[in-house]
């Protein structure tokens, strides 16, 4: 039997069928361990940090586009968008104003209840770094990390409303999370009546789902969804998402509501980072404890309004 | 392909260690430009491919270990679970490496056809993990393996052309 082998002159090693079962396996084994513990974080963080150059050198071309358009923008454009931006201004200085007024209400108001002040949370400017290329997710990258003190589980918010939240932190990166991603839950509440409720990504760029409401539920076309602040993660009263289009079907118990997301989640490359997360009084003893946004998340999703 | 070695010679091609990784190098950097939306989903990959075409031309010097590994810089990458694309990177370069004397017997076109299938088996590696731990799986993201075979061919032809040494100095 021996004599029909060929002699094998070189060693090459073990054989590939080999080198597949140990690798397959050795990747299934990370997979596992990345799923299930949070063990290789640290690995992640070091193997990132020696591939943050090749990214940022890959995101150039792009920025270099921008920065070349905006060298060409005539004198003309810049004028008006000028003149555009010092209008808008006034008008916000104007409700700006308003809005003091309000505040100062609002506070003796809750001051004469005796409820709890509101508190202005500080917010860090930051860019998109870039977006991420997995089409199954909704995740973008942003140029701030842990040495500009970004902490996982705060919310990133723009001009218009809630964009996501900071997932994961690498050094001088972070990753964000959009609201839009699937089974990303946001709790809200409807600006027009006050109704509670938990707002889910679908997964789709341009959609979100209001799960888990009865048909009766008295929600329209056009309703405005704000955070509601309750879990802890979120600070309240930030945009999220409108209502567009409500699919009332009696053969089943809840009613199918799609809303569209306020924060140009997809458009800009601007972004605010909220930092101070709210603190909330202690939980009772009887609950479990956590105050990891993770876990805050899924808890929020076995809460069903 | 106007190759002055005939056919059945391309495999003797030379090919520096500093080639192969400077051409991964290029791959991973297609790979990671910022493609979004319709973009995203027919983007070839470019990583696949050539750690591919190195499996079927030179697979003593570009494995299943390698492939590995540049699957694990690539999780770390896209923020997938670990080992996501190592698996698929994997089970592509065991496809190059059993098939690779099958592939070169036959010209561009079949080739092409015959990467599509081990293509596809590691986008099913990788979809099938996403599967597994969030539930569920985008359709759309096949198209990719598609496209990746259709660009086999120019792929091929480009860096043969690199590979080939330049003999005579006059020659473009």
């Amino acid at each position: 039997m021996d004599d029909t082998r060929t002699l094998r002159f070189f060693n090459r090693g073990p054989s590939p069928a080999a080198r597949l079962v140990f690798f397959s396996v050795l990747s299934l084994l990370l997979l596992f361990v990345d799923a299930r513990y949070q063990y290789l974080e640290s690995t992640r963080k070091v193997l990132a940090v020696i591939i943050y150059p090749v990214q940022r050198l890959t995101a150039l071309p792009g920025e270099t586009m921008g920065r070349i358009a905006v060298y060409f923008e005539t004198q003309k454009q810049l004028l008006e968008d000028n003149a555009q931006l010092r209008r808008q201004h006034d008008a916000d200085a104007a409700q700006l104003t308003q809005l003091r007024a309000i505040q100062a209400e609002d506070d003796q108001l809750r001051t004469l209840q005796e409820l709890k002040q509101r508190a202005d949370y500080p917010m860090q400017m930051t860019e998109i770094a870039y977006v991420e290329r997995d089409i199954f997710k909704r995740k973008l990258f942003v140029d701030k990390g842990s040495q500009a003190n970004v902490q996982a589980g705060q919310v990133v918010v723009d001009d218009k409303g809630v964009v996501g939240q900071v997932t994961r932190v690498y050094p001088w990166l972070s990753e964000v999370t959009l609201v839009t991603d699937k089974d990303h839950a946001v709790p809200i509440q409807l600006l027009r009546n006050g109704l509670r409720a938990v707002v889910f990504g679908s997964g789709d760029i341009s959609e979100m789902s209001l799960r888990y409401m009865p048909v009766s539920s008295d929600i329209v076309v056009g309703d405005v969804l704000v955070t509601s602040g309750i879990d802890g993660t979120y600070p309240p009263n930030l945009p999220v998402a409108q209502v567009v289009k409500i699919e009332r079907d009696p053969a089943y118990p809840f009613a199918r509501i799609v809303c569209v997301p306020l924060a140009g989640v997809d458009r800009h490359r601007a972004l605010l980072i909220v930092s101070g997360l709210p603190t909330l009084s202690e939980r009772p003893a009887t609950s479990e404890t956590s105050d990891e946004p993770e876990r805050a998340r899924k808890r929020l999703k076995r809460r069903k309004p | 392909m106007s190759s002055n070695l005939p056919k059945d010679q391309e495999f003797l091609l030379p090919a520096s260690t500093s080639f192969i990784v400077f051409s991964l190098f290029v791959a991973v950097m297609l790979n990671w430009l910022p493609w979004s939306g319709w973009a995203l989903a027919l983007r070839p990959d470019f990583v696949a491919l050539v750690l591919l075409y190195w499996c079927t031309h030179k697979p003593h010097r570009i494995g299943v270990g390698i492939a590995w590994l540049v699957g694990i810089f690539a999780d770390v990458a896209d923020a997938s679970l670990f080992g996501q694309h190592a698996l698929a990177y994997t089970v592509l370069a065991f496809g190059g490496i059993v098939l690779h004397r099958r592939v070169q017997m036959f010209d561009l076109r079949q080739q092409a056809m015959h990467v599509f299938p081990m293509l596809l088996l590691s986008y099913a590696a990788y979809a099938a993990v996403h599967w597994q731990v969030r539930g569920y799986v985008a359709w759309e993201y096949f198209l990719g393996s598609a496209v990746s075979a259709l660009l086999w061919i120019p792929m091929t032809l480009l860096l043969q052309s690199l590979r080939r040494p330049r003999r005579d100095p006059n020659e473009l």
